[in-house]
């Protein structure tokens, strides 16, 4: 599989604080490739890097073979970005938004036009298409801003932070857009602090914090061998169980009131508490990617 | 400098149509200002001030006021029109709708929008001037066709007040800093520029000073064109507007990258 995007030991730097701190990782054509983390962890950065508006410092950057600093114009004919904010014109309706979009493209009205029909029709934004972007709901809007990111039929796919402050049926609705995408085969570049997000859409992800990539991987991959299989949730617990759990080895964490087990056997490890121990709940669940965030990234607030 | 010229192409134009589309499709709203604006100075100053002066001393021979205003309401029309389109919308483009932000993803470099963004502010000011002409042309005091030369001249006119916009809208920390430069510059040119009552009356240092002023030398140009006649001396007032126009717009380009590149 070609590579899309390469970064050798990228940086970026704002005067002290290095958003980026020398990063290294490579994008297959075709794959979901996500950037985890919280906020502040340079996720951004990174992108506004690779669509060639933030200068890098140091570091080497190529997409589609070609250095962002030296072909900016080649490489963005060939991406689509979807930034946080909602940024379509306010003036213009929902398919004229499309259709001036389609001009920086340097595309001419008889491709755009046909272009700009199939995506909102494969948005499901068709029916709206005269609306004014005023009219929209934030999920309409945010499906408006991928199709923009689609107009030039782009190789890579940008989505910055896609469903962040949407509601659940927004949310999936996005996502299944995005699922289809990739089984079309585009490549596709995700920045997310939703675990769930993460797990559903990414082939590949790293979690990044501080500018630094603490992990790199296939999100299940991930989770199996930094957490492990399952995780017991004990709600409540006495004492004498976390000397318990230091003299049974167990890989285990705290928060103000709950312990967490990290374990292969989360059956025998539940059996251990459950008969001997007074607590107030014991679950055995599936461990996740927000078990391996909040372990690499630490519970306290950001920011 | 160089490399910011040589990130300016014809794909700034994409931009340029981008403005004028959202001006056609808010057209009443643009058209209000250049159509009323002259009736309304023209009716105040024509009628009212007009009834106490009925002429003014202007290069040693007298003129009816109404006459003697008509060009100075049209340059002034192309500064406001070019200056506040390039401060005010283009700080809500910017900021407020970050329209810029969506655009640079394309491949438009961030020179080639800003390029776009001067050259519709001076459209801007060449559309209000065309508009206003007509608007005074009923008053008869426009006389065709050396009138004519007002239109293209107004563009030169608009990109350098566009340019100078640019360069304030690089610099303003929010959308309310743009009082200082409109009292500062744009407010005293409209006052102290020739428009309303002619150089001559003041003393010489405030004569000097009014050469200074850029809208000082519009108004020569477009009050001798409205007269009927285009002497050589004008070619001054050119090479002034035409010598200022590219510095101030590239530092206007320069100080817009400067903030938005981080």
């Amino acid at each position: 599989m070609s590579v899309v995007i390469e970064a050798r030991a990228l940086s970026k730097r704002y005067g002290e604080l290095a958003a980026v701190d020398g990063i290294d990782f490579s994008i297959r054509s075709g794959e979901c490739f996500g950037f985890l983390g919280p906020n502040g962890a340079g996720k951004t950065t990174t992108v506004k890097m690779i669509h060639c508006f933030a200068p890098v410092t140091t570091g080497d950057l190529r997409v589609f073979g070609m250095d962002v600093r030296e072909k900016p114009r080649e490489i963005k004919a060939r991406i689509g970005v979807c930034q946080q904010e909602d940024n379509l014109d306010p003036d213009f309706s929902v398919k004229n938004n499309l259709m001036v979009f389609g001009r920086y493209f340097g595309m001419p009205v008889a491709q755009t036009a046909p272009r700009t029909k199939e995506l909102l029709e494969f948005m499901g934004l068709w029916e709206r298409r005269d609306d004014g972007i005023r009219e929209l709901s934030g999920g309409l809007k945010r499906r408006l801003v991928i199709a923009r990111a689609l107009m030039n039929d782009p190789d890579l796919l940008i989505l910055d932070e896609p469903t962040t402050g949407l509601d659940p049926q927004s949310r999936h609705q996005v996502w299944d857009r995005i699922r289809t995408l990739r089984r079309q085969g585009k490549t596709i570049l995700l920045t997310t602090h939703y675990m769930d997000e993460a797990q559903t859409l990414c082939d590949r992800l790293v979690i990044m914090d501080h500018g630094k990539i603490l992990v790199e991987g296939p999100p299940v991959e991930l989770v199996r061998s930094r957490v492990g299989k399952e995780v017991v949730e004990v709600w409540g617990y006495p004492p004498s169980l976390l000397d318990h759990a230091r003299q049974s080895g167990w890989k285990f964490e705290t928060d103000t009131d709950r312990l967490f087990v990290y374990t292969d056997v989360g059956e025998s490890v539940f059996q251990a508490i459950a008969g001997k121990y007074q607590v107030e709940r014991c679950t055995v669940r599936m461990a996740g990617l927000e078990d391996l965030f909040l372990k690499l990234t630490g519970r306290e607030l950001r920011e | 400098m160089t490399a910011l010229v040589r990130n300016i192409s014809t794909r700034s134009l994409r931009v340029w149509q981008r403005n004028r589309d959202v001006y056609f499709v808010t057209w009443k709203t643009n058209l209000v200002p250049p159509l009323l604006e002259p009736i309304l100075y023209l009716l105040a100053f024509g009628a009212g001030v007009g009834a106490l002066v009925h002429e003014v001393p202007y290069r040693g021979e007298k003129i009816g006021y109404i006459a003697f205003i008509a060009p100075g309401l049209l340059a002034t029309q192309v500064m406001f029109q070019s200056f506040f389109e390039n401060t005010y919308n283009t700080f809500v483009r910017m900021y407020y709708q970050r329209t810029f932000d969506a655009i640079i993803t394309t491949p438009l470099t961030l020179e080639d929008v800003m390029a776009g963004e001067l050259l519709w502010g001076a459209s801007k000011g060449t559309i209000g001037c065309a508009v206003m002409m007509l608007a005074i042309s009923f008053f008869g005091v426009l006389h065709y066709p050396h009138a004519l030369v007002i239109l293209p001249f107004s563009f030169l006119a608009g990109l350098f007040f566009a340019g100078l916009a640019l360069c304030f809208t690089g610099i303003v920390p929010q959308i309310d800093s743009f009082n200082f430069p409109t009292f500062l510059f744009v407010m005293p040119m409209f006052l102290f520029s020739g428009t309303f009552f002619p150089l001559e009356v003041l003393p010489r240092w405030a004569q000097l000073l009014a050469l200074a002023l850029p809208l000082t030398h519009v108004v020569n140009v477009m009050r001798e064109a409205c007269l009927g006649r285009l002497p050589p001396d004008i070619l001054l007032d050119l090479l002034y507007l035409s010598a200022a126009t590219l510095p101030v717009c590239l530092l206007g380009i320069h100080l817009m990258k400067k903030r938005l590149v981080k």
